[in-house]
């Protein structure tokens, strides 16, 4: 037998009764998150914004006077100095230069005067993207976003019935806003990493919110006469231990990683953590009031709702 | 469904372990297996340069200067041509695409287009058939147009881009990096991928030259002071203006000699003065045409332009028939062997700009390693643990599953010698913590069935028929996310989005059918009352 148990047997939490209070609130959080985006605005990493990051390590604690006066002596003006890390490592950054060659001359000039200037100085990264790489990065970015909502869309439709098709894209697209203020919050740098971290939170949220739809539609086959809310309630507390469970397990696998790295990956680590906690949320709370929504008295009007056949 | 033929269970153990065969080649040295590694099929995975260090450029090529060469060229011919005919134009000029003319005398108008058609190379296009790489046409006033036309623009930039590779490949070749990548990406850019390089200045610098060489001979009575040179003169400075004023010479346009007919260039040392300098000799073209200019201008200077600079002008004492000479300047060792690399690979039809770099020291691709392979353990554990917490036995078989998930990951991996980056390390975690879910769908709805009273047997028949479809629907949703994500994202972060979709792929297989195998066995040999649930 196992040790312990997440969700006893026969649970019954009325999860839909607070359906108003938690679309509401999931609508305020999301609105909030886009003017945070706006103001104070996202930390934009130079994936999207173009610049040069240098990532410098020193054999004694960095002595930062020294760094600025030796940067500032090879002619590379608007650099700033951040420690990274341990006291002797330093993340240099400069914004996007004119253009790419500008951009190339910066990068040895500062990487020649620091490694000139302070002894044992190693630069360990460079990372230099020029203004219109990074502009067709960010709308790549933009666009695999796009359109996996799209094809998760399509599918859902496909397989179940257009309200759980729009019901889980606008949670998927609350659960992102927030992921986004999360950023904005944090100042988490938004780079290529991030995006793949809002990617993942999208298909891992999905994924339960599929879970849970799934079980809807096994229920409004077997329970005919049961009525809409009721139903959906009693959805989510059967599949209740089985999305806890799954989120714990997701945790437990990424929270070493976001307290082990560093950089980019570090800022995956924690926007695809707090992206399982508000995934794990909706699917609770959201997805299935917006289901309820759309389809109070479309999906049971007396008949039953036509699944995909399926073995 | 609860039954396995003897055959299936073998096939099923059989892949399993073929599996942990494919991804041996990914952990042991080749020397530590002998024989074994002769009939292995060796395919490894490979480690990205965010792990193992190095430096990643990504290059475009400068079209617009390609375009605006093969304008000048048509400008130059079309001089040449109709002035050879005797055919009088005015107001000869290049716009973005295409050059113009106007013909004073609109009544030769054909005679002037059947010379300018002459003009045209044959490209090849995408059917395999012939055709002219301008247009050329005229308005009944006299105006005359040559056109490149799109798609012959964009057969340019194909050839451009890959005989850019080429070069690119023989320079690098040069200087001992060992497995560079350099591949095509888009329309004009070219993607570089350097292992071990921590400094790529010395690259870049190689790379960042066009090494056109080509030999010109003086116009010595144009004033170097005009503002403006005379018509098929340019103005050029020299090299070695460093500190004082450059020097300006008056070099006349056309090429004598073209650099691309050399066929060696070695640095080496004037015997006399210990100065460097580069020694080179010519094809046989180049031999006839050097021989030709030299003996036809004795006393007269003749320049070596490298890239639009005056490297040198040395005045011609005899005519040069070997074929062999010598470019002196104000070279170092190390300069005079760089121009000798630059001149023996050759020409880049254009100038290339880094417009991407991103390069990572080894030590920083080790931290990196070990930070990754920690967190894979420690979410590993963790994993185990839960399940086992929480499933008892049954969490046992998913742990099991989840191992055999790994070993599948790791042989596909393998297979398709993918590369694995820090972000790819993140997306093996994440299948960790994913694919259980499977498990704990199955266990979860065997638990259920159990609870509406279902005999063992049945609730486990029951619980895997029933999960299998969520199981599928909530996989491929994420599935398509990654596709997405692979699709627009490039560089370390794909490696992510392949190493979560094999794993997710893997899992449909150790948590569906290996689960199903082991639990099959296990009601078969202990034919329990009640389920460990």
């Amino acid at each position: 037998m196992p040790l312990l148990r997440l969700v006893p047997d026969g649970t019954k939490i009325p999860f839909l009764r607070g359906r108003h209070l938690g679309l509401a609130l999931s609508a305020v959080l999301s609105l909030a998150s886009l003017m945070l985006a706006i103001y104070p605005g996202l930390n934009w990493g130079i994936d999207f914004k173009g610049g040069v990051v240098l990532e410098v390590r020193t054999l004694a604690p960095a002595d930062f006077p020294a760094m600025r006066a030796a940067i500032a002596e090879a002619g590379v003006g608007g650099a700033s100095l951040q420690q990274f890390g341990s006291p002797a490592e330093v993340l240099v950054r400069m914004e996007a230069q004119a253009d790419e060659a500008a951009q190339q001359r910066a990068v040895a000039a500062v990487r020649a005067a620091l490694e000139g200037a302070i002894p044992g100085a190693r630069v360990v990264r460079v990372e230099a993207v020029g203004s219109r790489v990074s502009a067709e990065l960010f709308v790549a970015g933009m666009t695999a976003l796009a359109m996996a909502l799209l094809a998760i869309l399509l599918y859902i439709w496909f397989r179940f019935e257009w309200q759980f098709a729009v019901g889980a894209v606008v949670t998927l697209v609350l659960d992102v806003t927030k992921a986004v203020g999360f950023l904005a919050l944090t100042g988490i740098e938004f780079d290529l990493a991030t995006v793949a971290a809002l990617l993942t939170i999208i298909g891992y949220s999905v994924n339960d919110k599929v879970v849970v739809y799934d079980r809807m539609r096994e229920n409004l086959r077997k329970y005919k006469t049961m009525p809409l809310r009721e139903l959906m309630d009693l959805s989510i507390n059967e599949t209740l231990s089985r999305t806890l469970g799954t989120s714990a397990t997701t945790v437990l696998t990424v929270l070493p990683l976001a307290l082990l790295t560093t950089g980019s990956v570090e800022g995956f680590a924690w926007t695809m953590l707090f992206g399982i906690v508000v995934g794990t949320s909706s699917s609770i709370f959201i997805a299935s009031p917006i289901v309820l929504l759309l389809g109070e008295h479309r999906l049971r009007r007396g008949v039953e709702v036509q699944p995909a056949s399926f073995g | 469904m609860m039954y396995f033929a003897p055959w299936k269970i073998a096939s099923i153990l059989g892949g399993i372990l073929l599996a942990l065969v494919l991804a041996v080649p990914s952990f042991v040295p080749k020397e530590r297996l002998g024989p074994a590694a002769e009939w292995l099929p060796w395919r490894q995975i490979q480690l990205g340069l965010d792990l193992r260090g190095g430096s990643y450029l990504l290059l475009e090529v400068d079209m617009a200067a390609v375009i605006r060469e093969r304008l000048d060229n048509l400008a130059d011919g079309a001089r040449t041509r109709l002035r050879g005919a005797g055919i009088g134009y005015t107001n000869l000029g290049a716009t973005e695409r295409a050059v113009t003319l106007r013909l004073t005398d609109p009544s030769r108008t054909p005679e002037a287009l059947r010379l300018l058609r002459e003009l045209a190379n044959p490209i090849t296009t995408g059917m395999g058939a012939q055709q002219p790489d301008l247009e050329v046409s005229a308005a009944p006033d006299g105006l005359v147009t040559l056109a490149l036309s799109e798609p012959q623009l964009r057969e340019k930039a194909t050839q451009a881009v890959q005989q850019s590779i080429e070069i690119i490949r023989r320079r690098i070749d040069e200087t001992g990096v060992v497995d560079p990548l350099i591949a095509r990406q888009g329309a004009n850019r070219i993607l570089v991928q350097l292992p071990g390089v921590q400094d790529p200045e010395r690259i870049k610098q190689l790379i960042g030259k066009t090494a056109r060489m080509t030999f010109h001979l003086l116009d010595e009575t144009a004033d170097v002071t005009a503002r403006t040179p005379p018509p098929g003169v340019m103005f050029l400075e020299g090299d070695r203006g460093r500190g004082g004023q450059p020097e300006r010479y008056a070099v006349r346009r056309r090429v004598e000699v073209d650099g691309a007919n050399l066929t060696d260039a070695r640095a080496g040392q004037n015997p006399q003065t210990g100065e460097w300098v580069v020694n080179f000799s010519f094809d046989s073209i180049g031999t006839r045409r050097f021989a030709e200019v030299t003996r036809n201008n004795v006393g007269r200077p003749f320049a070596i332009v490298l890239d639009d600079k005056v490297i040198t002008a040395p005045v011609i004492r005899e005519p040069i028939t070997q074929g062999r000479g010598q470019i002196s300047g104000t070279f170092t060792a190390a300069s005079a062997n760089d121009l000798a690399v630059l001149l023996r690979a050759g020409a880049l039809p254009a100038p290339l700009a880094v417009v991407e770099e991103r390069t990572v020291g080894p030590e920083l691709g080790a931290d990196a390693i070990r930070a990754g392979m920690v967190a894979l353990a420690i979410g590993f554990v963790l994993v185990v643990a839960w399940m086992l917490l929480f499933y008892g036995l049954f969490g046992a078989f998913a742990v099991l599953a989840l191992l055999v998930n790994m070993v599948l990951l790791l042989a596909v991996l393998s297979l398709m010698e993918a590369t694995l980056t820090l972000p790819g390390i993140a997306g093996i975690l994440l299948t960790l913590g994913m694919a259980v879910d499977a498990n704990i769908l199955i266990n979860e709805r065997i638990r259920e069935e159990v609870g509406r009273g279902r005999t063992p047997l049945n609730a486990m028949e029951a619980g895997f028929k029933r999960a299998y479809a969520t199981i599928l629907d909530s996989n491929l949703t994420t599935l398509f996310a990654m596709a997405m994500l692979y699709a627009f994202g490039s560089g370390p972060v794909r490696g992510f989005a392949v190493t979560i979709s094999v794993g997710i792929l893997c899992s449909m297989f150790s948590a569906i059918v290996f689960v199903r195998l082991v639990m099959v066995q296990w009601y078969r040999g202990r034919r329990p009352a009640r389920l460990p649930v």
